[in-house]
């Protein structure tokens, strides 16, 4: 990825490494129910609550719309809402990407029933709700923001394919980006091909240069090749089991290492943490595609 | 940042006005609508389609190795892919540039999911799919970009985008910037989507289907006709042209399943576009219009589109032709700007007999032959999900 501003058109460098600057994180599942608990989780110092929260309800979303927003439109504005704030930056200004494996695999077992059972009685509602797009659409509504949003897909590689398209637009216009990752609890007949338990959001701003805002740089590199994705640590990796976006914790996991350590650190570090300076980095693996990967160094900043 | 202009080398199309470019492009000239009545529900529903022959039978399954994919939806891409000599493009852009330097970006509305309705019309006693539809990729969102990764033996990035009608128009932004960042040295673009229940009593549900032919723009249009379609394009940065120039993307931020009234996220994504290929409106000789047939998007795009450009722009939309092909809408009707720049032949709007008020006289009912330097593309979907291609006959830089 150019770091190298363009001017004009053209004359893009082709390089395929650079970086990002991390301005806001969010995470939700319901062992981690927002950053601030599952910074200090993850960290391992302190224990996942025992009982899982109920689910997210984005304050972004008047009373009415929260509960009657499907789960993936819930925690993907939740976590949308979350990032944005932790950034500082107002959530109707930013491009944004969301990435999910499945979407939302309630409305699609509801609609392939429902047209099993009586096609002429489809509910309008789930049906506009059944595009990938949905939660994409419904933040843009709820923020107000013209700014473009995509939606996207690489199934078992949709969180590291997602962070990269995301860094790619934000390098490409040298503006700031929120991505946002997500998938929920697969039901019926449909959980025997398309399996995701629990719900889990994910959501970082990202921008391309370093600001008092900014909590973590990302070193980015894409490399051709077998590779296989890093994985979170096994008490971690168990909070979020069995959801198709559970790729997305090693690099929550990273940030969480790399972040200032909180008031009840406990001091001690797995291997693949070194210090550089002041700074803690982790180095981690991102899959993109079956023979491609994302190749991440997290730095703590600040 | 203004992008680099990108080099369509190549581009095909599957739709139920004709498969392969020879194929369509003679429709588009002698005004044979693909759209007949829906004959593709088990349970009967009252509308037109853009149905492509014989998806369904044995004959056009998948070859063996490629079994695990097989389905309507990848069917129809494995089609196209068959045309113009697109497989054999791709395969020489691979000896050229390596198969991790070309990426797939595509795009699609429902995927596969007619695979799933059908699973679920026949549930097995222990609540699982039916054996020979135990296949998970073919119920993943994915599994139109996986299908395509697998067999044009490509290694690089592989994205499905899947934001609704403006899915296949998104790819080329998507793929520009993978390209202009060096990310990847190609990108095969494009989309596929399939008829399945899911749009067809969706649509209905939400009343927006038309009992008779779509006809676009007219007064007393009464909605839309659904199709089905793949298209695909190599995108390079150098080459022959025609040149993607420039695309603008926006969000509308008003409704799921409506347009803003007075456009403000189309009037975006137009400006973008312009302003990205370094143009202005007075140099786009032809704009394929996303055009529905819904009330609320002709009037808006019409006026739009009066508002924003000159009388002697010609406008049309192709959907009379084609149906609405969702999320292989925007690859289409990509490929119907190319071809007027490449072949001069601007088509008109099918099936409608006059224009709503609210156009201007860009909107043409009539095939034209014309000059066409600069061609544009509309698409706009739900969710608010806008994007407008430029296309031109020479790289402006």
């Amino acid at each position: 990825m150019s770091t190298a501003p363009e001017s004009g058109g053209g004359g893009a460098t082709a390089v395929q490494s650079g970086c990002v600057f991390i301005e806001g994180i969010a995470l939700w599942a319901p062992r981690l129910p927002g950053w601030a608990a599952a910074r200090t989780v993850l960290r391992g110092d302190t224990a996942a609550a025992a009982t899982p929260a109920a689910r997210p309800a984005p304050t972004v979303l008047a009373p009415t719309e929260r509960r009657r927003a499907p789960d993936s439109v819930a925690v993907a504005l939740e976590v949308a809402c979350a990032a944005c704030e932790s950034s500082g930056r107002p959530p109707g200004a930013l491009s944004s990407v969301f990435a999910s494996t499945f979407g939302d695999s309630a409305v699609s077992d509801y609609l392939c029933g429902q047209l099993a059972r009586a096609p002429l009685d489809t509910s309008p509602t789930k049906f506009h709700n059944s595009v990938h797009n949905a939660a994409a659409g419904y933040w843009a509504i709820a923020t107000g923001c013209p700014e473009p949003y995509t939606a996207i897909t690489a199934h078992r590689h949709t969180f590291g394919a997602g962070l990269a398209i995301a860094c790619t637009h934000a390098l490409v216009d040298q503006a700031a980006i929120l991505y946002v990752a997500y998938d929920i609890e697969t039901p019926g007949p449909l959980a025997t091909m398309a399996p995701s338990r629990g719900v889990l959001g994910a959501a970082v701003v990202l921008a391309t240069v370093p600001s008092p805002r900014t909590l973590a740089r990302l070193d980015l590199r894409v490399e051709a090749g077998d590779f296989q994705a890093s994985r979170a640590r096994a008490a971690n990796a168990a909070l979020v089991e069995g959801n198709a976006m559970a790729s997305c914790l090693p690099l929550f996991e990273a940030l969480a290492d790399a972040s200032p350590a909180g008031p009840q650190a406990s001091g001690t570090r797995p291997a693949a943490t070194c210090a550089r300076g002041d700074a803690l980095q982790r180095e981690l693996v991102l899959t993109l595609a079956p023979r491609l990967a994302l190749r991440l160094a997290v730095t703590a900043v600040g | 940042m203004t992008p680099s202009p990108s080099c369509v080398t190549a581009y095909t199309v599957a739709c139920a006005a004709g498969v392969g470019r020879a194929a369509f492009a003679s429709a588009l000239r002698d005004r044979r609508s693909g759209l007949r009545p829906n004959d593709f529900s088990a349970t009967p529903l009252s509308t037109w389609i853009g149905r492509i022959e014989g998806l369904e039978r044995e004959d056009a399954a998948l070859p063996a190795a490629l079994a695990t994919w097989d389905c309507r939806n990848n069917r129809l891409a494995w089609l196209a892919l068959q045309q113009d000599r697109f497989r054999e493009r791709v395969a020489a852009a691979r000896g050229r540039y390596g198969a991790h330097r070309i990426a797939i970006v595509v795009g699609t509305s429902t995927s596969s999911i007619g695979a799933t309705e059908e699973a679920y019309r026949r549930v097995q006693p222990d609540g699982g799919f039916p054996l020979e539809l135990r296949r998970p990729i073919i119920h993943a969102p994915h599994s139109l970009g996986d299908f395509l990764q697998h067999t044009l033996a490509l290694e690089g990035f592989c994205i499905t985008v899947a934001t609704a009608c403006s899915s296949s128009a998104k790819v080329f932004a998507h793929a520009e910037r993978l390209l202009r960042l060096g990310l990847a040295d190609a990108a095969v673009v494009g989309g596929t989507d399939s008829l399945c229940g899911s749009v067809l009593f969706g649509f209905n549900s939400l009343g927006l289907l038309s009992p008779e032919p779509c006809r676009p723009f007219d007064p007393a249009r009464r909605g839309l006709s659904l199709g089905e379609a793949a298209g695909l394009a190599l995108l390079e940065p150098d080459g022959d042209g025609p040149w993607l120039l420039g695309y603008g993307e926006s969000s509308d931020a008003h409704h799921m399943s409506a347009p803003h009234p007075e456009g403000r996220g189309a009037r975006l994504a137009i400006d973008a576009a312009l302003s990205a290929a370094g143009i202005r409106a007075s140099d786009v000789n032809y704009i394929n219009l996303h055009g529905t047939a819904s009330q609320k998007n002709d009037e808006m795009e019409g006026r739009l589109v009066a508002e924003l450009f000159p009388p002697q722009l010609s406008a049309s939309s192709t959907k009379g032709w084609t149906g609405h092909a969702l999320g292989a809408a925007g690859i289409i009707e990509a490929a119907v700007a190319l071809n007027a720049i490449e072949t001069g032949l601007v088509p008109g709007t099918l099936n409608s007999s006059a224009i709503d008020a609210a156009c201007g006289p860009q909107v043409r009912l009539e095939n034209e032959q014309r000059d066409v330097r600069i061609a544009a593309s509309h698409s706009f979907g739900f969710g608010g999900s806008n994007c407008v291609l430029v296309f031109g006959r020479e790289r402006l830089r």
